[in-house]
């Protein structure tokens, strides 16, 4: 289990301009490198601020498998510390969200206490350290952080690697799609609401990744879920409004066409969005005064611009996945090769009516939930490919569709809806990243 | 026995166990029916959740969702179904909450394990399931099932028939 260890070469080979190796899904060597390089070196979700409105809120959770702890400190700034005792080792925090009692982080074990920017404020009888090297280690320097932190908008993301590409540098322009969810608010904020559905898949991450733009899935894969919709459907009159459901789930078995010329837009770094010209979230009704409210709030025209931006799925590479027009993230957290726990997050606009909230926990229910029927017809079939791809006689997953030789020259761009492309984009930035720090083998 | 809208608690019980003799079953149809037309079916995300309507649930199905659910199991194209699941429902004697004497609903309260099965794959599931029932022509239905499981806020993996 050596074949990848300190060697750039071999690991950028698993990726061809219009294919990738199987390793990449089914490799435990990979995804341990996966862990170490790619989600080091790039910047990943960990939460947003509204869920850490006071000073001492803290939420609990995992950075390419590592536990961290996002806080709000007494000055208000969020940080981002290792859930990790300085001394042995310990989580300081087990719960998934809290608060700090008396602005203090407080290690179940022995009692050490930590100021909320992660400094040593007490150790019990700590005359047993006089003399001792503690003061002048790494455990005397009090709790680890996570250096490199960047919030955008309320997003909050991490590049647990000291060296890599700055925050704006690695997204770019990508970062418009969470400005157009944020715009979506009268008031420019958003608000974690309604839970998280936490979804547990029997595959690899990047299976899920690629989905998200991937359009020429849903026709087939969605067929017994949104096409039985829409028999059931059939019949009622074009006049006649449809449940809030019926409109969620039609779209899923347009054709072709709809899909094509819909669009996707490639970013560098392997980010991308689909919905370019328009998406499945167009067609929605209107929802009571909440155009008015955007009007009031930006203008006529600013209201239009920022609610005719209906893109379908963002991918931020690799972490995050966004729907800017229903307020729906979901966000990858890798556990082994084979399995990848799913949340799926949900944002009120704020000053917005709630029955926008409530049409994102329904589309949130519908397509993301353990119990949502297109969720396990996607589940499935991550599921088949992690199973067929053990097959021997053909290593190499295809990427080809609509693939041409000008890719060479650099991906960003607009394509055509259908295009393969914004896979292509992602094992770029994937043979990138997992090389980014990696010095290469001697030559033996 | 209470007498008037009252019912006797047998007749209460025994519906509660009907009902989840037809889902493991697969009787979906007939189980389709047992439900009021303004019916809900819900499993809540949270512990003590108020609503279905500004906090994601698992389930919150009304009587079209559920109609899908049933129609796409019958569908050959439902691929996560190539190899169905098999499910069992164990449920404890039900407590009488209301027996509907003073409000015409019925209400019971019983504790519950699922188990769902398919290939190599099975899942548990334990907690409490909450009828509210009222009689339409005479007939016991459903307005509403809740089922309360015990790690609703756990990660989960695809529950795809009827706790």
């Amino acid at each position: 289990m050596n074949r990848y260890l300190d060697n750039p070469e071999a690991i950028r080979a698993l990726v061809r301009p219009d294919c990738v190796h199987r390793d990449v899904y089914l490799s435990q060597e990979i995804f341990e490198l996966e862990m170490r390089h790619l989600w080091r070196n790039t910047w990943i979700y960990v939460g947003h601020d509204s869920q850490v409105p006071k000073a001492g809120d803290f939420y609990a959770t995992e950075l390419a498998r590592q536990p961290v702890i996002m806080l709000r400190d007494a000055e208000g700034a969020i940080r981002v510390l290792m859930n990790r005792c300085a001394h042995k080792g310990a989580k300081l925090v087990s719960a998934r969200e809290g608060h700090c009692e008396g602005g203090l982080l407080r290690c179940p074990y022995h009692g050490w206490t930590y100021r909320l920017d992660g400094s040593i404020r007490t150790i019990p009888a700590k005359s047993g350290y006089e003399g001792t090297g503690l003061a002048s280690s790494t455990a005397g320097a009090g709790i680890a952080h996570v250096r490199n932190v960047a919030i955008h908008r309320g997003f909050v993301f991490a590049r647990l690697a000291d060296q890599g590409p700055g925050f704006h540098e690695y997204f770019g322009d990508a970062l418009s799609s969470i400005d157009n969810m944020v715009d979506r608010s009268p008031l420019g904020r958003l608000e974690v609401a309604g839970g998280v559905l936490r979804y547990m898949h029997d595959s690899n991450w990047k299976m899920f990744v690629e989905n998200l733009n991937d359009t020429m899935h849903p026709m087939v894969s969605h067929e017994s879920a949104a096409g039985t919709a829409k028999k059931l459907w059939t019949g009622h009159p074009d006049d006649e409004p449809k449940p809030m459901a019926i409109e969620q789930f039609l779209p899923f078995v347009n054709g072709y066409e709809f899909f094509d010329k819909m669009g996707v837009r490639i970013y560098d770094n392997g980010h991308s969005y689909t919905g370019v010209r328009y998406s499945i979230h167009s067609a929605y009704s209107a929802i009571g005064d909440y155009e008015r409210q955007m009007e009031q709030a930006y203008g006529a025209e600013r209201a239009r611009q920022i609610l005719g931006e209906v893109r379908h799925n963002t991918v931020y590479y690799p972490s995050l996945t966004i729907k800017g027009a229903i307020q729906a993230i979901r966000v990858a957290r890798p556990i082994s090769p084979d399995r990848t726990l799913l949340e799926s997050w949900t944002f009120r606009l704020a000053g917005a009516p709630d029955s926008l909230l409530q049409r994102t926990l329904l589309y949130t229910r519908l397509i993301n939930a353990p119990t949502s029927i297109v969720g396990h017809d996607d589940q499935h079939n991550y599921h088949a490919i992690q199973e067929g791809l053990a097959s021997d006689g053909n290593e190499w997953v295809s990427l080809h569709r609509n693939h041409t030789a000008a890719e060479a020259d650099g991906l960003a761009g607009d394509y055509n809806g259908l295009s393969e492309v914004s896979m292509r984009g992602q094992y770029r930035a994937w043979a990138r990243f997992m090389t980014l720090d990696m010095p290469a083998r001697a030559a033996s | 026995m209470s007498a008037g809208a009252g019912a006797a608690a047998a007749e209460l019980e025994q519906f509660v166990y009907d009902e989840a003799r037809l889902i493991d079953e697969k009787r979906f149809d007939e189980w389709y029916e047992l439900f009021t037309d303004d019916a809900r079916y819900w499993m809540p995300l949270a512990r003590g959740q108020p609503d279905g309507e500004n906090h994601t649930s698992l389930f919150y199905e009304d009587k079209l969702l559920l109609r899908v659910r049933i129609e796409r199991l019958k569908s050959p194209r439902s691929f996560s179904q190539h190899q169905p699941s098999w499910c069992q429902h164990v449920l404890q004697r039900p407590f009488i909450e209301d027996d509907g004497a003073a409000s015409g609903r019925y209400r019971l309260r019983t504790p519950f394990v699922y188990v769902e099965s398919r290939l190599d794959e099975q899942l548990v599931l334990a907690g409490i399931v909450s009828h509210r029932l009222r009689r339409e022509t005479g007939v016991l239905k459903i307005e509403l099932k809740k089922i309360e499981i015990t790690n609703c806020d756990a990660s989960l993996p695809s529950i795809q028939l009827f706790p």
